[in-house]
């Protein structure tokens, strides 16, 4: 009962955790044009929060370099339950054109669970607001949790 | 002496992974470093292992905002060392789209730069403002960012004159905002405060440390690569160095403001100005340039962009170098940050002055390896894909 709760709460308000783990920025700037005038995605319950505390939901852009791997992994953890991770671009599901480079491991899975992917190189900003969509529907059918 | 202080990786006025290193003694920055190495990710080495063609996709994802000024720079590269001649007309296509990408990156960073002053507003006044101009972008060559516009031997798609219409059109609507945003930058008491003596780098500092870009030229330097070296048909287009001699935040924030106005001048010169033609001569896909070296330089929006190539006659080059802006700006910015000559550098002013010089840090990640000694290795990158494979 109370998870059902939550879950009716989280889903209108998803906040995002925001994080380049190597991308080339273009779908950085696509995640922040979703969330501008246009496109608003404010009106869907989403922010952008600067701490990990505060976040729901880990946006991450770009395959991961070894570089940053251990700290990806420590903001996951300090992120409190119930948490969500969306993988954002081709390069961060699967490596995209970055397969083939020394340094990154292709693909967000292999790093962290992923509950969901947003394909295109670079995302559109509808595809953002799309998934955030796709992720309410399911919080709110508790399919995830 | 002092006490460490890092900011970041992940840090909210970041954008990207990005180290800033501070040494602070209260509330006062004594030292200062940045460690960009958080996004490398081996693009140099993964140029060698593909043909010239296929490079062009991963050299436009070196960097998605100036992904145009990529383009431009690794098809002039590869151009000129395989002797293609891009058609007239393509090159001035060429240049409309740079400078329309330019006014696309001003004003992102232009939101960005309020974004960390605090001024909430102002970011999303500027990303409404930046709207219309992907939508140009996205008319003219298909694509709202990353646009792969430009192939070698000259550009994908050509403009008809009912665009050329519209595009003008939104350029003079985006005039006049550009113009109420200067005179914002001008009066408003808050930015004032937040920028101006903020981030000092007198002349001759920004002469020695090599700034580029707007960070030269907000110190009384007109370095810009299109006067210096013009590489499209910069000869041709009429425009003018901005510069100005604050040398500190403020001016970087007027550099760019009116190398908008400039760049909507430009690109109408450019499009009342497009000579008939062709746009695009046909290339092989596998065709081999001969055995030889060659670079160019672009001025991305960011600064002066140089790429380099070695080829041996095959169709992959043995070596690619891409040397970005930001790295050139990264020793100016360090230098911002400290404390030196009485201008003391607060640490609530550590993220306008790292944001005003533009910073861009997933093209400039590189990597050196060296030996005990301190001797640099060149031949461990070749060791480094195997590095990879036993992983
Ligand atoms: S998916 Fe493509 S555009 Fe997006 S960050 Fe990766 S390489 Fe860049």
């Amino acid at each position: 009962m109370l998870v059902k709760i939550a879950n009716w709460a989280k889903a209108r308000s998803l906040w995002l955790l925001f994080i380049n783990t190597g991308a080339c920025n273009a779908c950085d700037i696509e995640v922040l044009a979703a969330l501008s005038p246009r496109y608003d995605a404010e009106r869907f319950g989403v922010l952008l929060k600067g701490s990990p505390r505060h976040a729901d939901v880990l946006l991450v852009t770009g395959p991961v370099t070894r570089q940053v791997k251990n700290r990806l992994i420590r903001i996951y953890e300090q992120i409190p339950h119930p948490k969500f991770v969306v993988a954002v671009g081709t390069c961060t599901a699967s490596g995209g054109v970055y397969d083939n480079c020394y340094n990154v491991y292709e693909g967000l899975d292999k790093v962290l669970p992923v509950n969901l992917y947003i394909p295109g190189c670079p995302v559109r900003p509808e595809a953002v607001l799309d998934a955030m969509k796709l992720l309410r529907e399911k919080l709110a059918r508790g399919e995830i949790h | 002496m002092g006490v460490y202080l890092p900011m970041g990786p992940q840090h909210p006025l970041h954008p990207e992974a990005t180290l800033v290193k501070l040494r602070v003694e209260g509330e006062h920055v004594v030292d200062a470093d940045v460690d960009a190495s958080f996004v490398h990710r081996g693009i140099e080495k993964a140029l060698e292992h593909k043909t010239y063609t296929q490079g062009l996709y991963l050299a436009e994802r070196i960097c998605g905002i100036c992904n145009v000024a990529h383009t431009t720079c690794y098809t002039t590269n590869v151009e000129s060392l395989a002797g293609i001649e891009a058609p007239y007309r393509a090159l001035y296509l060429r240049l409309a789209v740079e400078e329309l990408a330019r006014i696309h990156s001003h004003l992102l960073w232009l939101g960005l730069f309020a974004h960390t002053m605090g001024f909430e507003t102002l970011f999303m006044l500027a990303f409404r403002d930046r709207e219309p101009v992907l939508d140009l972008m996205e008319e003219i060559t298909g694509g709202r960012v990353t646009t792969g516009y430009n192939v070698i031997g000259g550009v994908r798609r050509d403009v008809d004159p009912g665009l050329v219409f519209k595009i003008k059109g939104v350029l003079t609507q985006l005039k006049e905002r550009i113009l109420k945003y200067k005179e914002l930058f001008e009066s408003d008491p808050v930015i004032q405060a937040r920028t101006r003596g903020v981030g000092y780098l007198s002349k001759n500092e920004a002469g020695e440390l090599l700034a580029v870009g707007p960070v030269a030229r907000a110190s009384a330097i007109a370095r810009d690569v299109r006067i210096d070296d013009p590489y499209l048909t910069h000869e041709e287009v009429p425009f003018n160095v901005i510069v100005y001699d604050t040398c500190d935040a403020w001016g970087r924030a007027m550099v760019r403001l009116d190398e908008i106005l400039e760049s909507i001048n430009m690109v109408q010169y450019t499009l009342d100005h497009l000579p008939s033609g062709e746009v695009r001569v046909k290339v092989p896909p596998f065709f081999r340039p001969p055995p030889g070296e060659m670079s160019s330089r672009v001025e991305a929006p960011r600064g002066s962009l140089l790429h380099y190539v070695k080829s041996d006659g095959s169709d992959r080059p043995v070596r690619y170098r891409v040397r970005t802006p930001t790295l050139a700006n990264l020793a100016s910015v360090v230098t911002m940050l400290r404390s030196r000559n009485g201008k003391i550098v607060h640490i609530a002013d550590v993220p306008v002055i790292f944001s005003s010089i533009d910073p861009c840090i997933c093209c400039t990640a590189r990597v050196t390896i060296f030996d005990e000694r301190g001797h640099v290795l060149e031949k461990p990158l070749n060791e480094l894909l195997d590095m990879r494979r036993g992983r």
